[in-house]
């Protein structure tokens, strides 16, 4: 009766007044969807969640952790030990001392072993952070790339193994498989691509390639988590229901290696934020 | 004065003991964060009821609100960036409602003296809605909205 | 304890522009966890902001502001070297407080 639509009653007499004042419901001019999303991402450049993992991440680099109580400060990342600024943008590379090519996550792997005195099972343990639980791997990433951000991609081939990685990261990404048939290249081979309204980047070609690769790591809005390149690929590996991408292995690092040395050139433009 | 001082007193000895080391300056500007919190409003299940929470009444329409730089469509809900800035004289405070949110007040800012009547912050959306911009000028309410869409993006980006 | 406000504080013009970015959940209320068992709301309630001590913006928040959250407003006066003091306290009763200088 008359009870139960009390609750309607004064909603609908506040929008009335409202959609009465304005004549017919104001239907705003919208551009396009694609340049309503740019405007969306530019509203989002300034004040990146992301700072507060890179503040976490230098603050943790120089504390003194792990059964030998020493801080990261020494770890070399390939511009020497205790040089940060610029390592990123020459990742991933081949390190004499370990004598194979690293990324930058199996780098800090290595530096919290050999440094730190942690295990390795242990260093590699919970990379991605969630709502219970902080990674500090990606305070570390934060922190490290953000010492990158403006220099230019410059990975090299020179080392006979950066090469081999190079060829298995490209043979895998146009590697079919898994119960859908696909490839990295499926979504990302092709200029023109999209899943819903997500325009895809074309990873084969330049442009493409080097917009994806320098805007990882990146605040990802839907996960309120700051994201490396290394979750990007085992979130790809999921999405095409592969089998896990495992944290830190060869595979994962051919794979950055294919995508990062196909990015060189442009400057490195993270940690960004995306939605 | 009197009959103040035994409605403060009878309302609680927290509020009696707020009020005296306030009085007495003996709180920093921080702690005057430990203040009212309005339940009734954030609680509110309906644009009225939340508007009426806030004390708005039936806030009248006006084009000197606007939404600035706040676009039409949020690729997550999760984050949605909204500047509001008001050119009403006197502009006491700026609230945010969000039509179809099941917490439909988002925020209210007290814009202080010397303060430009001007917030920009991000809100959670649940699905595509009217948002609501309420100030309070002069002792009265005024209101603008905006339509704004949520979608999800597809895979990756 | 948790993480420190990155606040930003720069005098445009004759006013002072902050731009603050908080660490926080902001915990809905609405969410469920893995076993099906809601995630108890938790979020900021409210916000100050002083400049060398005096308020110039107090908020009320629910938990519709967004995780990790940013807050951007100006004020008239500051000069570089003031000070700006900003506080948030939550529905658990936990508090922050940090500072910056003007730049």
């Amino acid at each position: 009766m008359m009870r139960v639509r009390r609750g309607v009653a004064p909603v609908a007499a506040f929008v009335l007044a409202l959609v009465s004042a304005f004549g017919a419901p104001a239907v705003p001019a919208q551009g396009n969807a694609v340049d309503e999303i740019a405007k969306y991402r530019a509203a989002l450049q300034d004040g990146n969640p992301a700072e507060l993992w890179e503040a976490r991440g230098a603050d943790l680099w120089k504390q003194k952790r792990g059964p030998k109580t020493a801080s990261l400060e020494q770890c070399d990342l390939g511009l020497g030990p205790g040089v940060v600024k610029g390592a990123y943008a020459r990742l991933p590379r081949y390190f004499a001392d370990a004598d194979r090519v690293m990324d930058l996550e199996t780098r800090i792997v290595w530096c919290m072993v050999t440094l730190q005195g942690f295990s390795e099972a242990d260093a590699k343990k919970g990379p991605f952070g969630g709502p219970d639980r902080k990674a500090d791997m990606e305070a570390y990433v934060a922190y490290v790339t953000s010492e990158s951000r403006g220099v230019k991609m410059n990975v090299a081939l020179d080392h006979p193994k950066e090469r081999e990685a190079y060829r298995l990261g490209e043979k895998m990404f146009y590697f079919r498989g898994g119960t859908h048939d696909f490839a990295c290249a499926t979504c990302h081979g092709e200029d023109g691509k999209r899943i819903r309204l997500q325009d895809l980047p074309n990873l084969t070609q330049t442009a493409g390639a080097q917009k994806a690769y320098t805007t990882w790591p990146a605040y990802r809005v839907s996960q309120g988590e700051l994201r490396s390149f290394q979750w990007r690929l085992n979130d790809c590996f999921r999405q095409q229901r592969f089998p896990e991408l495992v944290f830190a292995s060869d595979a994962s690092i051919a794979l950055t290696m294919f995508l990062a040395r196909n990015a060189n050139g442009a400057a490195f433009d993270a940690p960004a934020i995306k939605r | 004065m009197q009959n103040t001082r035994r409605q403060v007193l009878k309302s609680g000895g927290g509020l009696t003991l707020f009020a005296l080391l306030a009085a007495a300056g003996w709180l920093k500007p921080g702690d005057a964060a430990a203040q009212a919190w309005n339940k009734g409003a954030f609680e509110a299940k309906s644009l009225d009821e939340a508007v009426k929470a806030v004390g708005g009444g039936t806030p009248a329409q006006s084009k000197d609100i606007a939404f600035v730089a706040t676009p039409d469509i949020a690729e997550n809900g999760a984050v949605v960036p909204i500047t509001i800035a008001s050119a009403l004289p006197k502009t006491e405070s700026i609230a945010i409602l969000i039509e179809k949110n099941p917490n439909i007040l988002a925020a209210s800012f007290d814009i202080l003296p010397g303060t430009e009547p001007s917030i920009g912050t991000r809100v959670k959306m649940g699905q595509s809605s009217n948002v609501y911009a309420l100030v309070k000028a002069d002792g009265k309410y005024y209101v603008a909205s905006k339509e704004i869409k949520v979608t999800l993006g597809g895979c990756g980006g | 304890m948790a993480d420190p406000m990155k606040i930003r504080a720069n005098v445009v013009g004759d006013s002072t522009e902050v731009k603050v970015l908080m660490s926080h959940e902001m915990e809905t209320g609405q969410r469920k966890d893995a076993q099906g068992k809601t995630i108890p709301a938790w979020f900021i309630q409210n916000v100050t902001v002083a400049h060398n001590g005096k308020p110039v913006l107090n908020a009320q928040w629910g938990p519709a502001i967004a995780k990790n959250p940013f807050l951007s407003f100006k004020f008239k006066g500051g000069a570089k070297g003031d000070k700006i003091e900003i506080t948030w306290v939550d529905s658990r009763g936990e508090k922050r407080t940090d500072e910056a200088v003007i730049a």
